[in-house]
């Protein structure tokens, strides 16, 4: 795994850059160690409060642990219609945790999203952003499979 | 009987996106050269005539946008490609890029040669890793054969915040800030990203910029309506039977689009409402269908374009619900700068819950219809003035659904 030091000198020239070294922290971590935000800060030349208010301004991003595949349950209007409620308690049921939870084996993390731009498959999850659209009960053991 | 009719995606299905070649075969990057050909302000006229307005939602005609950025000197200016929809129901942008990445390259470039600038952003929605991929590819290969010439394109990553959508909150993010909009004016076509005169427009707005060129704005003027010509992309979701996208004339009807295109409600039910322009847009009720989709007409029946997102509800729908699940999305999107959103949206999203739970009085009514209005006045930006877009329309067009569910 590459150190979130040397993914953060690969951006510091580019202008405006450290949101998208965030998104490479987070590629290679699946979240953002607090002590990258720090080093973010000095790369970037900005307080800590700063760099730490970008991280945490976007929900995409996230600081602090959570497990290696980062489940997302959208819950904008039309999947919320189409049963979205019902995806996040097979889910729930089949990993053993709560919305906002992270299996005991670090491997899955449960998180609502708003719209992810796949509304032609509603409802819809994304695990680590690949898209999993027409989610029923049935399929959730065949797709938690996968990883 | 609406027909498709495709000018945005003229090259969908037809071609491989990562293949250059293909989008060059199908004359793809002529226009580019053509426009080379012409003066700057022959191609801002060029734009202008056609009547191209916005198809990011404010529908603002883009040749006029543009004019403002050449008229501003500058020893730099930039062309920023609003990718961020993240409009709920919104998935056009996507389709667009998924399918003809260069004819967006291309709509940058000659928007970069019109105005003078030699820098170009793509602010393409973290939830898409894979369609910045398709794009970066598409630089790459466009870099390779040198069709851009000094124009420069780089694609930015957003990170989740509905409100970079906004573009002062978009700029601010490219810049690395936390995407909090900015007070306008300045507008950015005078100073926008870095200060700097940058024009910004939606992907299909510059997807049709190159057939604009090649055929001619009379050619584009004479498109569906006259105050808003040309076509629009819609993408459908809900309770109804084609969940997909169609490119449409603009003087195609809102029932054109749900039961024509859409071949109807799903599952023989019957229509009880549907939602264009994205989670902020107007509930429409059946009566209201026949108004036509241009952006003027949309908001003659208090409803919007908006980006094209067409979300249908059959008769089984809890209307009430789904407005709850609305207002906790605004509350959650809110950026905070300002208070009558910040503050707003949170006490709307509890009246809502409150309503929806069967403890709702007709005094709650009342004070949402009121703090609906001072939020549509009082907020800073488009996040928040639209936010109670849904609650108040439903209100007027939907009040039994309210005075079923009062305690
Ligand atoms: C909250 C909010 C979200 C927006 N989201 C988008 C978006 O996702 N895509 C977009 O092109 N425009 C969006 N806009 C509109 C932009 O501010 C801007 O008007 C548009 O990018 C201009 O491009 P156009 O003239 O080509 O439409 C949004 C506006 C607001 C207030
Ligand atoms: S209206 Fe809402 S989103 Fe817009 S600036 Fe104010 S708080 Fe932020
Ligand atoms: S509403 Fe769920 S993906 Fe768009």
């Amino acid at each position: 795994m590459a150190d979130y030091k040397e993914i953060i000198s690969a951006y510091k020239d580019l202008p405006g850059g450290i949101i998208e070294a965030y998104h490479a922290i987070q590629k290679e971590y699946s979240y953002i160690p607090e002590d990258a935000v720090v080093a973010a800060a000095q790369a970037f030349d900005i307080s800590k409060a700063r760099a730490y208010g970008v991280a945490t301004f976007y929900s995409y991003l996230k600081v602090g642990k959570r497990g290696k595949n980062v489940i997302r349950i959208c819950e904008s209007a039309p999947c919320h219609v189409a049963g979205a409620d019902k995806v996040v308690a097979a889910l729930e049921k089949e990993l053993g945790i709560k919305m906002g939870e992270t299996t005991e084996d670090g491997k899955f993390t449960l998180e609502f999203t708003e719209c992810v731009g796949q509304c032609q498959a509603t409802p819809l999850i994304t695990i680590n952003s690949k898209p999993y659209g027409d989610v029923t009960t049935e399929k959730i053991p065949g797709i938690i499979a996968e990883y | 009987m609406a027909e498709e009719m495709r000018i945005v995606l003229r090259n969908y299905g037809k071609i491989d996106p990562l293949k250059i070649e293909d989008y060059i075969n199908a004359g793809g990057y002529k226009s580019l050269a053509k426009a080379r050909g012409l003066s700057q302000i022959q191609v801002i006229d060029e734009v202008k005539n056609s009547g191209l307005r916005g198809r990011g939602g404010a529908g603002f005609n883009a040749g006029m946008k543009w004019s403002f950025s050449y008229n501003t000197p500058a020893d730099q200016k930039y062309v920023v490609c609003n990718a961020d929809e993240g409009e709920p129901g919104t998935y056009k942008d996507r389709i667009i890029m998924e399918n003809d990445p260069h004819t967006v390259l291309e709509g940058m470039a000659i928007c970069g040669y019109a105005v003078g600038a030699t820098k170009g952003y793509i602010y393409c929605r973290g939830e898409y890793p894979y369609v910045v991929d398709v794009l970066n590819k598409a630089i790459t290969q466009a870099k390779a054969q040198g069709v851009l010439g000094d124009f420069d394109i780089e694609v930015r990553m957003g990170a989740g915040a509905y409100v970079c959508g906004e573009e002062t909150a978009l700029l601010e993010s490219i810049e690395g800030h936390r995407g909090e909009p900015r007070f306008k004016p300045p507008f950015p076509g005078v100073a926008g990203l870095w200060g700097k005169p940058t024009v910004v427009n939606n992907v299909e707005t510059f997807a049709n910029i190159p057939i604009i060129l090649e055929k001619g704005a009379d050619w584009f003027k004479g498109i569906g309506a006259p105050k808003y010509p040309g076509t629009k992309v819609f993408t459908l979701t809900g309770d109804v039977v084609n969940k997909t996208v169609f490119e449409l004339p603009t003087n195609m009807t809102i029932r054109d689009v749900v039961f024509g295109m859409g071949g109807g409600v799903a599952g023989g039910k019957k229509f009880k409402a549907v939602q264009i322009g994205g989670t902020s847009g107007g509930f429409i009720p059946e009566s209201m269908l026949d108004t036509q989709v241009d952006f003027d007409s949309m908001n003659a029946i208090g409803a919007t374009l908006g980006s094209g997102a067409v979300f249908v509800m059959d008769e089984t729908t809890d209307l009430i619900d789904v407005i709850e699940r609305i207002t906790k999305f605004f509350e959650h999107e809110s950026c905070g700068k300002c208070t009558p959103c910040r503050e707003g949206t949170k006490r709307m999203h509890e009246i809502l819950k409150k309503i929806n739970s069967g403890k709702g009085s007709g005094a709650d009514i009342a004070i949402t219809e009121r703090l609906g209005q001072v939020m549509t006045r009082a907020c800073l930006c488009g996040l928040g003035q639209a936010a109670p877009g849904p609650v108040l329309t439903t209100l007027k067009n939907f009040r039994p659904d309210y005075n079923a569910k009062l305690g």
